[in-house]
Formats: structure tokens, C-alpha cells, sequence
């Protein structure tokens, strides 16, 4: 085991399937000598060469194309998009390709391409460095949908994302690459040396696709969450005192939705959030599926705590940002309902 | 020049009722342009994309750098898949016209281009098409039959219902799946080819687009790509002067030709005449040889015509004279290369229609095949259950609780 943060941790996913499979080739803008913006992927073109760690002019639309033509051919690319608000000029190479292809030819034709992309807020990164377009793709079928909230995860699910024959859309959220953030801004920055889930194996393991992660035991309400939010859930929690069963998603797309279900039949009680803007946002669906499999145990209506429908302001981060106050009112609301 | 700016909207040169104009489409005579060895520096060749590659000449003979010197067999062979392609064409069009397929798209006028790039590429590259491409898959192996079965989408349909009729594949002959979304097959094939090169293999790749379809994002992407890393790959563009309703003007053809669109990345254009069989393979094997030695991309413009509609939507009288294709100045593919064989000796107005009725035969009897295997209003068909197949690798819990709820419906 090592200490390892998010980033250290997606970097050696990506080293120990690459040193697995020959096929494996990494495609992105500054990816290569540089090692990322990120630095996700430093040192890696020097291990592995020009050829499986490839610098990718600036053209988004451009790297998923080409990557879906080279798995055709055999390889197992890894697209990294800079940041997941530059994916849109590559969304059509997403869905109506990369998503469709298996289908459309029966079996014959697939492309297993990941795509990482790091999403979310709290950088200062205003409204082109900020977004959390998952709900976008969950709505896809085709594709998977996956955003780990840890350093074990997310090495864990890289893994088996890059192993997996269908097509992953892997969101990593920046805000969380060094630490784990509780959702207040003014406190100093906490690293992963201290968090559990920063102890890392530095080989091959697989966190499973498909599988929902009970973070909190609890009896009091459920809260849904995934990626940085896990976080501020868990200081929202015990800043009201309640007894919080609180569940990491991590894969969106295809949902775990027996975790969810049973969860929310045991307490009664559920809060649904994101980061992401909440009309049509993927908390809409998680609070759909609760509805439809939970209503007779329902002791109160499903609360979300969500981005607001603004595009995300520079000035106003943290109002923007669903924070610990936000999460503790809606958890206050769902338990004081009914 | 005026005093203030202007918007330019571009007009082709005839309209319904318009005497058709082709004199702004830049000819060169056969055997005119020179042949370059594959190694030439690509800023040498600029002219190889304003000029045009022919061989076939006025006289229906074979002339200059270009002429491939085939055998009159493989001629023979070639015009026979012409041929067929054709038939099979007009068959499927008129059993759209019948409505027993839901559409169709002919590739009139545009065949020798599949066929004479199907001879010149090795069956290990691989063909990343677009719609009017049919002659490369029946020239690569895929069976008539098929074909039609996936334009019913019967139970012997490749694409298991999925696709709207036209939209084939087969990996067997390397042939990728077409889109409906246009140009999106194009990085494919660059990203194709790049694997090729990383995994050290010479097989390349080619890709086909439209001239209207260069507009579009994917192929900016693509030939970046291909010109960046140089990737084994040959880009064609099939200029056959329409889109649906708008001319190759609103593609921007109006001032360079498209064979000129790689210049400015330094990937060699090549202009040739789509409708001269020896002219387009000679080019191919051009392309396909710098491609393999590690030249790097080639983007080859195809002067062709769209002698019928885009596809079975619209009626091309309502935007265009009905005797344009008449008019153009580089013929029928079909004819040009009937009449090149007759004039050296072997071929003869005999022979063809006896062929001709040959393959009218195989193209019915491929449909009365093809029916057996289900239509729109007959059995067998597919199992509906199918649908929620191949989504995913495996089949995923929710997709399985779809499935039960259909079926339940169904009985």
C-alpha cells in the first residue's frame, strides 16, 4: 500500500494496464511530453514511448474520432479531454459513434475507447473549467458513465474502465485530485494522506463497474451522491447531527439501483446531490427510480441539492457550489417533513 | 472591388429550366497531367490538385503517365462489377418505388469510383464509406443478397434491424459501418491508420466523404490528424457537383477545388476524373503506395456526377435541370469504359447485353433470395427481443427489465 492522491493514483492505473496490455494507448492535448495539465499522465511517454502516449493537436472532436477509428483497429485508447467543458465539440463522435457502433453492427464493429475527463467546480475555473456534464452522457445508452470520489476508486475503476469492451465517459473531479474537500472553501486544504481511501495498492486491482458504494451506514435518511460531494455530504451530515446512510454512485451509468432502493427503504428518508445543474439534471432520474421502487416506505417527499441553472459564475464559486450549508438545509427539510 | 462588403451567396450554374453550364468545371485533356514518383516532395505537386488525372481519352483510348496498362480481362471484370452495381441499383430502387424498402440511395454515374478503388486496395486495408459507396462492398465480398436482406431488415439483416436500409457493414470484407451522421467516418479511418502505423503493420486505410459533407467538423479533424502523424491513409472526397439541393458552392468549391483542402497541412490533392476507371485507380495505387511506404496522406477529389437523386426523398427536377447529367462533360463511367473496350477489340455490343441480362438474373434471383428470409409484411422476422441486445457488452439489469416489459406487451 501506498499514500496516494487522486491524481498519483489514476497515473499508476494507467501505468499498470499499460505495462498489462500492449494495446493500450493514451491520446490527448498535452498528455504526452508534459505529463497533462493535471499531470495525470507525467512520466508516462517517457516510460511507454511516443507511440502509446500520444500528444493530440487541439481538437476535441478530433481525439475522439481518431480514437474510436484506432480501437476498430485493435487498440484500447484512453482519450483524455482537458477538461470535461471542452468535450462538446467532440459529443457527436460520442453519441452518435462511439455510443452506437457495437449496436448498430450487431457485434461486429466495437471501439473500447475511455475517455477521462476532469469535471467540477471549485477551482476558480469559471464557467469553461468548471461544469459537471454527466447527466448529458448518462442519458446515452451505449456508453458507461463513471466519477470516482477517492483515490482507491479511482484508480480502481480506471481500471476496469480501460479493461471493459464498452466505451466509459471516466469524469474526474479536479476539486478533489489533491484532497478530499468538504465543501468549505476558507479551511486549509486537506490532502489524502490522512483519508483511508489514499491508501493505494500500486498494482493491478479492479474496483467493479455497476457498483454503488455505501460510504455511512445509517438509519436516519439516505443521501445520493457521487464525486466531490461525497465529501460535503459526509461534514454536511454531522454538522446537523443526523444518522446518514450516505451512498457514493460512482457508476451513474448503467445505476446500482438495488443499493439505492434498499437503502431508501430502510430509512424512509432520501436527499439527492450534485454539483451539476438540477433541471434535467441526473438527480432527476436517481429521484425518479427512489419514487418508483420506494414510495410506500417514503416518510418524505426526495429532496435534491443541486448546482443552480446558472452556468457556473467566476465571482460567485461558492454560492454557486452546493456546499455544507445547502446539503445540511435540504437534509434538515427531508427529516422535518412528513 | 467595392466600396463596402458584401454576402456572397453562392448559385450554381443551371436551375430547373436553365440550359445546364458546366464551364466552370476545370478540364484537363487525358494524359495531361504528369505522374510523379511517391517519394516527390509534397510542395511540388501542388498542381496535381487543380489539374485533372485522366486516361480514358475523347477516342475511348488509354493515354499518358496515368494508364495503369491493365490486361483487357481485368478491364472486362471491372466493367462487370460496374455493371452489376448498377443493376443492383436499379433494382433496389425500384423495389423502394414498390415500397417494399422504406429507402434507398443509387450510386448512378458514381460507380467506378467504388470499383476501381476496390481493385486497387489490398483486402487487408480498411474502408471507412459513405452512402454511395455499394460498389466497394460487393467488389470487397458482400453478397447481394446480403445487401438487400439488410435493406429489409430481415432476419438476415447484418445489422439486426438496426439500421436504415443502405447502412451496411461487414468486417469480413473490412468495409466499416456507415453513418447517418455525415463525415463522422472519416477520423475513424485516420485513427485506423494510425494504429496501423503504431502497431508497425502496412495495411492503410480510406474513407469517403461527399463534397458537401467536407463542411463538416470531422473532416477539419481528420485530415489534422492524418497530416500531423501522417497516417497511412487515403481521403477521398466524391466532388459530384450536388449535395441534397445545394451545389458543391456551399461546400466552398467555388474558388479551389477540394482536391486542395489537405495544401495547407501539406497533404498532397490529387484531382481526378471520378468517371475514368483507369484514371481513379492509377491515383489510388499512387495514394496507397506512398500511404504503405510511409508518406503519409492522400487526398484524392473524385469530378463525378450524381446521375440520380441524393437518395429516394427528394426529386432532384424540383433544384436542378433534368438533363444536367446529360450535359456533363465527363460522361458515364459505364459507357466510357464499354466504349474503351470496344474500341481495342474486346468487348462488343453482344457480349454486353448478354452480360447485361446475366446479371439482371443474378441481382433477381439474389432478391427472391433475400425474401426468404423475411420482408416488411412477410416472415419470418426478427425477434424483437433482439433490440436490447448489443447496447452494451453485456446486457445490463435495466436493459433486461425493458426487455420483460416489451415482451409482456408483445403477448
Amino acid at each position: 500500500m501506498a499514500q496516494m492522491n487522486m491524481i498519483q493514483a489514476i497515473r499508476s492505473a494507467l501505468d499498470v494496464v499499460m505495462d498489462k496490455d500492449p494495446n493500450i494507448v493514451i491520446l490527448g492535448e498535452d498528455v504526452g511530453y508534459f505529463g497533462g495539465v493535471f499531470r495525470c499522465t507525467d512520466g508516462l511517454q517517457r516510460k511507454f514511448g511516443e507511440h502509446r502516449v500520444i500528444d493530440a493537436p487541439i481538437a476535441e472532436g478530433g481525439i475522439i474520432g481518431t480514437a474510436i477509428g484506432m480501437g476498430v483497429n485493435g487498440l484500447r485508447p484512453v482519450a483524455e479531454i482537458q477538461f470535461a467543458d471542452y468535450i462538446y465539440p467532440g459529443f457527436d463522435q460520442v453519441v452518435s459513434e462511439l455510443a452506437r457502433l457495437r449496436y448498430r453492427t450487431a457485434g461486429d464493429l466495437t471501439s473500447p475507447v475511455t475517455i477521462r475527463t476532469p469535471c467540477g467546480g471549485g477551482i476558480r475555473g469559471g464557467q469553461t473549467h468548471s461544469q459537471s456534464p454527466e447527466g448529458i452522457f448518462t442519458h446515452i445508452s451505449g456508453i458507461k458513465t463513471v466519477m470516482p470520489s477517492n483515490p482507491y476508486d479511482a484508480k480502481g475503476l480506471l481500471i476496469s474502465s480501460i479493461e471493459s469492451d464498452d466505451p466509459i465517459i471516466f469524469f474526474e473531479p479536479k476539486r478533489i485530485y489533491n484532497g478530499p474537500f468538504d465543501g468549505d472553501p476558507d479551511k486549509a486544504a486537506v490532502s489524502w494522506a490522512s483519508h483511508p481511501k489514499g491508501e493505494v495498492p500500486g498494482g493491478y486491482y479492479t474496483v467493479p463497474l455497476g457498483k454503488a458504494d455505501i460510504v455511512e451506514p445509517g438509519d436516519d435518511l439516505t443521501i445520493i451522491t457521487y464525486g466531490t460531494l461525497v465529501h460535503v455530504a459526509q461534514a454536511a451530515a454531522k454538522l446537523t447531527g443526523f444518522d446518514a446512510e450516505i451512498i457514493d454512485v460512482r457508476t451513474l451509468a448503467p445505476l446500482d439501483v438495488s443499493t439505492l432502493t434498499d437503502s431508501v427503504n430502510k430509512t424512509g428518508r432520501c436527499l439527492i446531490a450534485h454539483e451539476a445543474t438540477r433541471f434535467s439534471g441526473y438527480g432527476a432520474e436517481l429521484a425518479a427510480t427512489i419514487q418508483e421502487h420506494c414510495f410506500w416506505n417514503l416518510e418524505a417527499p426526495i429532496e435534491r441539492v443541486a448546482g443552480w441553472d446558472t452556468p457556473y459564475p467566476h465571482a460567485f464559486e461558492w454560492q454557486y457550489f452546493p456546499g455544507q450549508k445547502r446539503i445540511a438545509a435540504g437534509i434538515r427539510k427531508v427529516m422535518e417533513a412528513g | 472591388m467595392s466600396t463596402r462588403s458584401r454576402l456572397h451567396i453562392p448559385h450554381p450554374s443551371a436551375r430547373p429550366g436553365d440550359t445546364p453550364d458546366f464551364s466552370y468545371l476545370e478540364l484537363s485533356p487525358a494524359g495531361a497531367v504528369d505522374k510523379p514518383p511517391i517519394d516527390v516532395r509534397v510542395r511540388d505537386i501542388d498542381h496535381l490538385s487543380h489539374g485533372l488525372v485522366r486516361v480514358l481519352d475523347d477516342e475511348h483510348k488509354a493515354v499518358g503517365p496515368w494508364n495503369p496498362n491493365f490486361e483487357a480481362r481485368e478491364l472486362q471484370v471491372a466493367l462487370r462489377w460496374i455493371m452489376l452495381t448498377r443493376i443492383f441499383d436499379e433494382r433496389m430502387q425500384q423495389i423502394q418505388r414498390q415500397g417494399r424498402i422504406s429507402f434507398y440511395i443509387q450510386s448512378l454515374g458514381e460507380e467506378a469510383i467504388s470499383i476501381a478503388q476496390g481493385m486497387a486496395l489490398r483486402p487487408g486495408d480498411m474502408c471507412f464509406p459513405h452512402y454511395r459507396n455499394q460498389g466497394l462492398y460487393l467488389y470487397r465480398g458482400c453478397k447481394l443478397v446480403d445487401l438487400m436482406c439488410q435493406c429489409l431488415s430481415n432476419t438476415r439483416d447484418m445489422c439486426k434491424g438496426r439500421q436504415m436500409p443502405i447502412m451496411y457493414h461487414s468486417k469480413d470484407a473490412n468495409m466499416f459501418s456507415i453513418s447517418g451522421n455525415l463525415g463522422t467516418q472519416y477520423p475513424h479511418a485516420v485513427g485506423w491508420a494510425m494504429a496501423s502505423a503504431i502497431k508497425g503493420e502496412d495495411h492503410i486505410a480510406a474513407s469517403w466523404v461527399g463534397d458537401g459533407s467536407t463542411a463538416e467538423a470531422d473532416f477539419h479533424h481528420a485530415v489534422t490528424f492524418a497530416a500531423v502523424y501522417q497516417a497511412p491513409v487515403i481521403l477521398n472526397i466524391i466532388n459530384n457537383q450536388w449535395a441534397i439541393s445545394t451545389f458543391q458552392g456551399f461546400a466552398g468549391g467555388e474558388r479551389r477545388p477540394f482536391a486542395a483542402r489537405g495544401l495547407g497541412l501539406g497533404i498532397p490533392g490529387i484531382r481526378v476524373d471520378g468517371n475514368d476507371l483507369l484514371a481513379v485507380y492509377a491515383v489510388t495505387v499512387w495514394a496507397a503506395d506512398r500511404a504503405r511506404r510511409g508518406g503519409g496522406p492522400t487526398i484524392i477529389e473524385h469530378v463525378t456526377y450524381r446521375g440520380a437523386a441524393h437518395s429516394t426523398s427528394d426529386d432532384p427536377t424540383k433544384y436542378r435541370p433534368k438533363d444536367e447529367w446529360d450535359a456533363f462533360p465527363l460522361g458515364d463511367p459505364l459507357l466510357r469504359l464499354k466504349n474503351h473496350l470496344i474500341s481495342e477489340g474486346h468487348w462488343s455490343e453482344k457480349q454486353h447485353a448478354a452480360l447485361e441480362k446475366e446479371l439482371r438474373a443474378d441481382v433477381l434471383n439474389a432478391w427472391k433470395e433475400a425474401q426468404k428470409s423475411g420482408t416488411m409484411t412477410e416472415g419470418p422476422y426478427l425477434d424483437p427481443a433482439t433490440m436490447f441486445d448489443d447496447v452494451y457488452a453485456e446486457t445490463p439489469e435495466h436493459l433486461e427489465i425493458q426487455r420483460k416489459q416489451m415482451l409482456a406487451l408483445e403477448d
